[in-house]
């Protein structure tokens, strides 16, 4: 289907026990665009990426991958979970870690080809980190493993990329270098959405934005969704908003 | 074959199939399960006995296992529930049929000796007085059967390596590459249910515990490497199973408590000597590190 967003939700609600996390959640974030999801501390920022690709049980509403239902567009999207989703003291490396961006197109039960691990050479050597191939996970500093999880999802090569708090707890260079990135893959046409939680570089930096507080409160592009009145019905008034938005 | 052989291959054979699953289990935070799968097995030795009337080991094997792979399914259920953790899931699950075994032993044979150690657990000495012959060869039994379980492990992991890996490592990521680590995570729990009922029948349940625990855990502390991991897991447990069998001759001693043993003091040697992870070469590091700052901020001054 040409014309469809990268990603769609609709009407999406997501409760943990009575509590709900997202309420009713509409959103559109369109192709070849560098998408964030922004809004406070449990606004389900991360509940509505993981909702959105089916990771986790949803009350009712649906999500769409270029037009087509999420749980079969999967191969369209390349996820980058939380770094405190995996156990970094893993006995793995961190080549072994990129070459996982390739197992789907590898297939159940296959060894990784020479052309998949090329690809996921050069995914490494794209963010900076070829050097550090052989190196144990649990080595690396936060923005070494940030970059590593890039890697594998740029091996993926898929058009949409979708990812969770990456600049949480990052060094301000490794920061940039990575937004960097995201604007050139933006530029190659890719799609991206991003949960990010720091206002000032998503009004430089992305193009669309999602305010979002169990509500959607804005979905647009940066200059109106992260207008002032905005801000203030998603982080309250006042100093705090302020606080925010500065 | 003469008898110290079948019970060391015997015991090779079980460390094997325990060594290839057992990282698993120690990475996954799951490393009880074993435990809990031999108490869970009893009322599956209760039901077989109410159904057919035998204590014969393959039936008693299949009712255990039947149960044990209830057992390992039910924690991982009440696990992705996301109510309850891990640790708490086992011990939640095997208790409970635990008890339902004790009812079921005290209420319907109370007048014939049934329990865990006259049933299903086994005794690795005795190995070689149990002998099929196969094509006019005899073969110790536990041999047979423990070896076609290895075999079968071996297999498992070997084909699924790349997906065990990445779903043990990563769940949320492989699932959205289409590996439904939720199916993975119940294979890997199923193998060590099946792998585990079977060599208690062989070789008894401490020994399977331990071969399905310490090796995987003393193989962690040596390598960055999974592959490497599990080959050092599987190497540990022969070495407790050549080393034990030597020093229960020597000591007069139980075979499988000094098999266990001698894997509890690789873990040991491990914790302390690993040249990364290890007690003293952390504490060498560390004093060195410690001098190097002083020595830093002495020239600085």
């Amino acid at each position: 289907m040409s014309g469809a967003a990268a990603l769609e939700v609709r009407r999406i609600t997501v409760s943990y026990g009575a509590r709900p996390v997202l309420w009713d959640v509409d959103a559109t974030f369109p192709t070849g665009s560098l998408s964030a999801i922004v809004g406070p501390n449990g606004a389900g920022k991360s509940t509505l990426l993981r909702a959105a690709l089916g990771l986790i049980a949803v009350d009712s509403g649906q999500s769409l991958i270029s037009g087509h239902p999420a749980r079969a567009a999967l191969d369209h999207v390349a996820y980058v979970p939380q770094r405190e989703a995996v156990d970094w003291d893993f006995p793995i490396t961190v080549g072994e870690v990129v070459a996982m961006g390739r197992y789907r197109s590898t297939g159940w039960f296959r060894r990784v080809g020479r052309e998949d691990r090329a690809i996921a050479a050069a995914a490494l050597d794209r963010v900076g980190m070829a050097a550090y191939a052989d190196r144990q996970i649990g080595q690396l500093s936060g923005g070494q493993r940030q970059r590593v999880f890039f890697a594998r999802a740029l091996a993926q090569e898929t058009p949409l990329l979708v990812m969770d708090e990456p600049f949480a707890g990052i060094d301000a260079r490794t920061q940039a270098s990575l937004l960097e990135l995201l604007g050139e893959l933006r530029d190659e046409g890719r799609s991206i959405v991003v949960v990010h939680h720091e206002l000032a570089t998503v009004r430089e930096r992305f193009d669309w934005a999602l305010l979002l507080n169990v509500r959607a409160i804005a979905c647009g592009p940066v200059s109106e969704s992260l207008a002032p009145d905005m801000l203030a019905r998603a982080y309250g008034t006042g100093a705090e908003a302020l606080q925010w938005a500065g | 074959m003469n008898d110290d052989l079948v019970i060391i291959i015997t015991a090779g054979l079980t460390a094997t199939a325990c060594g290839l699953l057992g990282p698993f289990l120690v990475l996954r935070r799951a490393a009880l399960l074993s435990d809990a799968v031999s108490h869970a097995v009893l009322p599956g030795i209760v039901a077989t006995w109410l159904l057919l009337h035998t204590r014969a080991p393959f039936a008693v094997i299949v009712g255990g296992a039947i149960f044990a792979v209830l057992c390992v399914l039910a924690i991982d259920g009440l696990r992705s529930t996301g109510l309850v953790r891990s640790d708490a899931a086992i011990g939640l699950v095997f208790p409970l049929l635990f008890a339902l075994g004790v009812l079921g032993v005290t209420r319907y044979a109370s007048g014939i000796h049934l329990d865990l150690d006259s049933t299903i657990y086994g005794e690795i000495a005795f190995a070689p007085f149990d002998v099929w012959t196969i094509g006019g060869v005899d073969v110790a039994r536990s041999i047979v059967v423990i070896g076609s379980i290895a075999a079968l492990n071996l297999a498992f992991v070997i084909l699924a390596w790349k997906e065990l890996k990445a779903s043990t490592f990563d769940p949320g990521f492989s699932q959205t590459i289409g590996l439904r680590p939720q199916m993975l995570s119940r294979l890997m729990l199923v193998a060590v249910a099946i792998t585990a009922v079977t060599a208690f029948e062989s070789v008894g349940a401490i020994l399977v515990v331990t071969l399905l625990i310490v090796p995987g855990a003393t193989a962690y502390l040596l390598t960055d490497r999974l592959a490497v991991m599990v080959a050092l897991a599987v190497g540990i447990g022969w070495i407790g199973a050549v080393a034990g069998y030597w020093g229960a001759v020597v000591g007069d001693s139980s075979i499988a408590g000094t098999m266990g043993l001698v894997c509890a003091v690789c873990f040991a040697l491990a914790l302390l000597v690993s040249p990364k992870y290890g007690l003293i070469a952390t504490a060498v590091r560390r004093r060195r590190r410690a001098r190097a700052t002083a020595t830093a901020l002495a020239a600085e001054r």
